[in-house]
């Protein structure tokens, strides 16, 4: 399924990123996966959450630059091999993937990516 | 409009007459009433005498701003005190405040040559200026406002700072000029528009700006967010103030107002007089002045001039845009950097915002350069690859500029210190 993801720019400096999550407390936003990228001076925290535009309109309201991105959520059997079949329909079918992140837990992993074409990777995933 | 034509639209002859006649004049002052002029005229061998013409001027010692320092406070007046009317000192921003004095006469000479600046940017008695310069020992605010009440304009003396209360005055009096720092106008078109106003909106139409170097790109940026047309005054409190020179619609060059202070470019480092078009440290001779008159004023500022007749029909001599200072002038590695030219790399890169801040380290035996910029919320990216991307182009037009290599950090939007008088650009952290 495609989704909304909200990344947030954080320059490299302490306590950054607990001014993020602070002011999603303080919406009552949930963050339901996390993932930080980080650079020797600034990181990018990207994030999927229970209210995208309420937790974009808050953070931008105290001076984050945030941008909403649609990323494709992939559900698979938490198996070996099974995120190598996925990947290789997309990688066969030209679709660029710039990055990922996901956990596994009770017999199913979830997981995030983001690539070049997110509508016509969910056919082939279908 | 001309505001003084008779000395503003002279011949060239007529002026190095009028000069000529009032750099004597300046000397035998100085000689009689300012002990350090004489001493160091006598150390020279020169007497008034000796100086006929402008083309003598070369003969004269230089003032520095340690000659200033050096006679803090009143050691360079040439009139009693009780003919003082008024004292400014400049912001000193390294090291003592230097002070300046004016007499009524020189307070008249102010109020004109900033009347001349003014209507010089399309001002005129119609106009309602908002005058967001400090008001204060700065002779910024007091400087503007006095001649704009001789031009007849309607003043709002704001001065610096409270930026929502300035926006409030534009649009509930109707300003039509703005004058300020160029780093202010460009905080107040960003505040503008944050507080949801069309700057179209506003009457504003003209901008006076000055204090502080600022680059061509900036005054573009100025004018778009701004919706007006900027100007650049120039002046410096030891010459008098604001007014010493300013832009007309041309807008190539600044007509000083040279019957009251004679330019010269020198090198700053062999101290010879430069030629028209050559770029050097400029330096002035106030000829009228009576309190506090300086010989060979040594203003730092780097600047050319030009001669020839300009299409506005002023016939005085145009200095060039600021390009820098020559002690704001950075050596990096051997190379000379001004934050000027970093500025104008950066105007020119949309990903990025014109605030920026330099900070000069030394690692072991090498300097580095690192340079904070802001990227534009609207390019952030939620890929790294893209970001690198942004800094890696910024980091290549500006290596290829100043000719070394940089460090670039990138700084989220609004982290960098807006400036609501002279933006503070360098932190030297080099311990020499």
């Amino acid at each position: 399924m495609v989704i909304k993801q909200l990344s947030v720019f954080l320059q490299n400096e302490q306590g950054r990123l607990e001014e993020v999550t602070d002011i999603l407390y303080k919406h009552n936003i949930n963050i339901s996966a996390l993932s930080i990228s980080e650079t020797a001076d600034y990181g990018v925290l990207r994030m999927v959450v229970s209210d995208i535009d309420k937790a974009a309109a808050a953070l931008h309201e105290e001076d984050f630059s945030v941008k909403i991105s649609e990323v494709i959520c992939l559900e698979t059997p938490d198996l070996p091999g099974e995120l190598h079949k996925s990947l290789k329909v997309l990688s066969g079918a030209g679709i660029n993937l710039s990055y990922m992140y996901g956990y596994s837990n009770g017999g199913t992993a979830r997981l995030i990516l983001k690539v070049s074409d997110p509508a016509k990777a969910i056919q082939l995933l279908k | 409009m001309i505001w003084n034509e008779p000395m503003e639209c002279m011949s060239r002859d007529q002026m190095y007459d009028l000069q000529s006649r009032r750099l004597r004049n300046l000397v035998t002052r100085v000689y009689h009433n300012v002990e350090f002029y004489r001493k160091k005229m006598q150390i020279l061998g020169l007497e008034p005498g000796d100086i006929n013409t402008v083309d003598d001027l070369v003969k004269l010692p230089f003032t520095t701003k340690q000659d200033l320092r050096d006679n803090y406070p009143f050691g360079l007046f040439a009139t009693p005190k009780s003919e003082v009317v008024r004292v400014h000192a400049s912001s000193g921003t390294t090291g003592k405040s230097t002070v300046v004095a004016y007499t009524r006469k020189d307070i008249d000479i102010f109020s004109e040559v900033v009347a001349r600046a003014l209507s010089c940017s399309g001002v005129t008695r119609n106009d309602t200026i908002q005058i967001s310069f400090g008001y204060g020992l700065f002779t910024g605010g007091l400087g503007i406002h006095y001649g704009a009440e001789k031009l007849g304009a309607a003043v709002v003396p704001a001065s610096g700072g409270n930026t929502a209360k300035q926006i409030t005055l534009l649009q509930d009096f109707g300003s039509t000029v703005l004058a300020c720092t160029p780093s202010y106008a460009a905080y107040l078109a960003e505040a503008i528009t944050e507080a949801g106003i069309n700057a179209e909106d506003l009457p504003l139409r003209i901008g006076v700006f000055g204090a502080e170097p600022w680059s061509q790109e900036m005054k573009v940026k100025i004018e778009n967010g701004l919706k007006i047309k900027a100007y650049d005054i120039y002046g410096l409190s030891e010459i008098i103030g604001p007014g010493v020179a300013n832009n007309c619609d041309c807008q190539n060059g600044l007509h000083i107002a040279e019957d009251h202070f004679i330019p010269e470019i020198i090198d700053p480092v062999t101290f010879n007089q430069l030629a028209p078009g050559v770029t050097g440290e400029l330096v002035f001779t106030t000829v009228t002045k009576e309190a506090m008159p300086l010989l060979r004023y040594r203003t730092r500022d780097l600047s050319s001039l030009d001669y020839d007749p300009c299409g506005c029909g002023r016939t005085n001599v145009r200095m060039a845009k600021i390009f820098g200072r020559s002690d704001d002038m950075l050596i990096i590695r051997g190379v000379n950097v001004f934050p000027s030219q970093v500025e104008s790399v950066l105007l020119e890169i949309p990903e990025a915002k014109p605030h920026y801040m330099l900070i000069v380290d030394r690692k072991g035996t090498m300097d580095t350069l690192e340079i904070q910029v802001e990227i534009d919320e609207k390019f952030f990216s939620d890929e790294i690859v893209q970001l690198n991307n942004i800094r890696n182009k910024i980091k290549h037009k500006v290596e290829s500029v100043l000719g070394i290599s940089v460090i670039i950090s990138l700084m989220e939007h609004k982290t960098i210190q807006r400036s609501e008088g002279k933006a503070q650009r360098v932190i030297d952290k080099r311990k020499i």
